[in-house]
């Protein structure tokens, strides 16, 4: 019997494995931020531990960093001592930091990539439920709590069960203006918010192997949002050219060694999963949602359900939602009026993102009733664009650019959309208050945020697209 | 050390609502601590007190008729974020143990590590015990970790439930997961020479 991409990383990180016991996990990179580390750098201070391995830590500050002005002190008292206080623990931890005015400073899960510490066939972990980012690379990669972040500062180790296997192949051809984010949208509002809950995903098919790799970190970065433990695609030529030449990717001899053990990561025709779903890039739509969780997606032109087509013990929940919303059932969010675009997060705040929005808005200006924020997911990501001018057409569009963070995504720092307002967002959780206090949020992709921040109403990118096809 | 669990006899605090994320637990605006303390305070926050910090007298901890150890909600409990605040903030409010339907894996394994026991029953027992909680206000549920079983007092209906065995002797001994990993350092550093 094969192994599936996932069992075989796995089996090479197991240092230990007992009967009765979850196994220690090998982990090659830590990532930490300044939200979920205090609390495990106090607990190394009170058991008089080192940090194991400094030099398979990386940290930087993201989650409660302001997006404009960051050369100056942060104003919020808290948010200045918790990243002061990250400083201070790496500094006196021997850990390296990319913090605030670092020209590697970003959100964790762009950065790793980007500076080529993410790599096929490793182990990734963070204090951070989207750490599943990285394991578009054909790694795995997970979030962990802060006790956890304690144990692998403690050991470079995990105590961690075996997940099941999930396949998920999407094939065909997508639509024009249908995108990485729509996809995992989709395969979420099929499966629901916890469809992928216990299982270690690995994304497969055609569709899937066309993205670049900036689209897979896209599907999988949203893999925690149907629960599942992880996300990863096998890597391929996409893959390794991606991270060739990257700051710390191997080098010379390291490098051809490392690829060709990379080529040996895949699952093997005969490896078996625990569930297998298929779905056709065909049935795709644009998609956004209108609920409180990611799992309450539709397509961007058809109907909010209906409270009565779901369970009884489920309408109460269901109705809480519509009603946090302001919607109803039966309603078509095409044309709603809108009152901010967020363009950013870890979901899709990389450099193709910016372009994609960039050559969409070139020419054109955001509605008078929309406030757009565009955050970038690094400083290299922010200096990239601005070499490429991308900022002076964002300008031109009433799209400001502002510098890297977590930002509006989970609402930490001041970037908070204002109670009752509905804001088209790039991220990936649309929970109740979210984004701000009674913020409502309508999750979609940065073409549809864009095309929505023009129109000052949910729009459907495909028409936009027809209409420029004509010109 | 882990905080000790062996055995409980509670009224329990009823919340029946699905998908629940850690951003309700505890909003992220208030994970700027650097400490483990106080996030009891904010629990439930948005859903406990209106923009005035008023509290809102509908929700359920906001009423005196509830009380106990437990709590109890709907499926998907603990969804999204990894924060352990959220678990931190039920424990340091005074609950022991959340039993739902379906717990999302990142919130079990947080609340595992912090002696506040997750107890996975069948829709039809969480249902029993809502229906219970609604006939009479102070209706008491027994959780015994030893022996996995899960009681409705004044029913007698019980029902066994699933706990990791390896957790389940952390939590009734206390033992910590750091300890027990370092001393395995010798296979940490065999692991690192020979791959």
């Amino acid at each position: 019997m094969g192994q599936t991409l996932f069992d075989k990383i796995w089996d090479a990180h197991v240092v230990s494995s007992a009967e009765g016991f979850p196994d220690i996990l090998y982990i090659d990179t830590h990532f930490i931020h300044e939200v979920t580390s205090p609390q495990a750098f106090d607990g190394l201070r009170q058991r008089g531990l080192p940090v194991f391995r400094p030099q398979q830590t990386v940290a930087t500050a993201d989650h409660n960093v302001p997006t404009w002005d960051q050369h100056l002190p942060i104003k919020e008292e808290l948010s200045r001592y918790q990243v002061d206080m990250l400083t201070k623990n790496c500094k006196e931890f021997g850990i390296e930091l990319y913090g605030l005015g670092h020209p590697y400073q970003g959100i964790v899960h762009v950065i790793g990539p980007e500076l080529g510490i993410t790599r096929p066939g490793g182990t990734y972990v963070c204090g951070d439920s989207h750490t599943s980012t990285h394991g578009a690379f054909g790694a795995i990669a997970f979030g962990i709590g802060t006790s956890q972040v304690e144990q692998v500062l403690a050991t470079q180790c995990l105590l961690q069960s075996r997940p099941k296997r999930m396949k998920i192949e999407v094939n065909g051809k997508l639509q024009n203006g249908v995108g990485a984010k729509d996809i995992i949208l989709y395969i979420i509002a099929q499966i629901s918010a916890a469809g992928g809950t216990g299982y270690a995903v690995e994304y497969a098919g055609d569709t899937i192997r066309s993205l670049s790799m900036e689209g897979r970190m896209t599907i999988c970065n949203m893999s925690i949002e149907m629960g599942a433990r992880c996300g990863l695609i096998a890597p391929d030529e996409t893959t390794i050219n991606y991270v060739k030449g990257r700051e710390f990717a191997p080098k010379g001899e390291e490098w051809d060694k490392a690829v060709a053990y990379w080529q040996t990561l895949y699952s093997d025709d005969d490896a078996a999963f625990d569930s297998v779903l298929t779905f056709r890039a065909e049935d795709i739509e644009p998609m956004i949602t209108y609920g409180t969780n990611p799992g309450m997606g539709i397509g961007v032109t058809q109907y909010v359900p209906e409270t009565a087509s779901f369970d009884v013990k489920e309408q109460v929940s269901y109705k809480k939602a519509l009603d946090y919303m302001g919607l109803h059932d039966d309603e078509q969010l095409l044309g709603k009026p809108i009152d901010y675009v967020f363009i950013g997060s870890c979901t899709n705040s990389r450099i193709e993102d910016l372009r994609q929005v960039a050559e969409f808005v070139k020419g054109k200006h955001k509605a008078d009733n929309v406030t757009v924020w565009v955050v970038p997911g690094s400083k290299q990501v922010q200096e990239q664009a601005i070499r490429e001018g991308l900022d002076k057409i964002f300008d031109a569009a009433g799209f400001p650019l502002r510098e890297p963070g977590c930002s509006a995504c989970l609402g930490m720092n001041e970037d908070k959309i204002p109670a009752g307002k509905y804001c088209v967002s790039t991220s990936n959780r649309n929970f109740e208050g979210r984004q701000g206090p009674n913020s409502r949020t309508f999750l979609a992709s940065p073409l549809t945020a864009a095309a929505s921040a023009i129109t000052g109403k949910v729009t459907d990118i495909r028409e936009f697209l027809k209409e420029e096809e004509l010109v | 050390m882990t905080k000790i669990f062996k055995h409980i006899q509670t009224p329990v605090v009823p919340l029946a609502i699905e998908n629940i994320d850690t951003d309700q637990i505890i909003p992220a605006r208030f994970l700027k601590a650097t400490t483990r303390d106080g996030f009891g305070n904010n629990l439930f926050r948005d859903w406990r007190f209106d923009e005035n910090d008023q509290p809102k007298p509908d929700f359920v901890l906001n009423n005196p008729t509830y009380s106990g150890k437990v709590l109890v909600a709907g499926k998907n409990f603990g969804c999204g974020s990894s924060r352990e605040h959220a678990a931190w903030a039920i424990a340091d409010y005074g609950f022991d143990a959340v039993v739902s339907s379906f717990f999302a894996d990142i919130f079990k394994g947080n609340a595992l590590n912090n002696g506040l026991l997750p107890v996975q029953v069948s829709d039809d027992f969480l249902q029993k015990i809502f229906d219970a909680v609604a006939a009479d206000h102070t209706a008491e549920v027994e959780i015994d970790l030893e022996n996995q079983f899960i009681k409705i007092s004044a029913t007698g209906e019980q029902e066994s439930f699933e706990v990791n065995a390896y957790k389940k002797a952390c939590m009734i001994n206390g033992y910590d997961d750091i300890d027990y990993i370092l001393s395995q350092k010798n296979k940490i550093e065999e692991f690192e020479e020979v791959r």
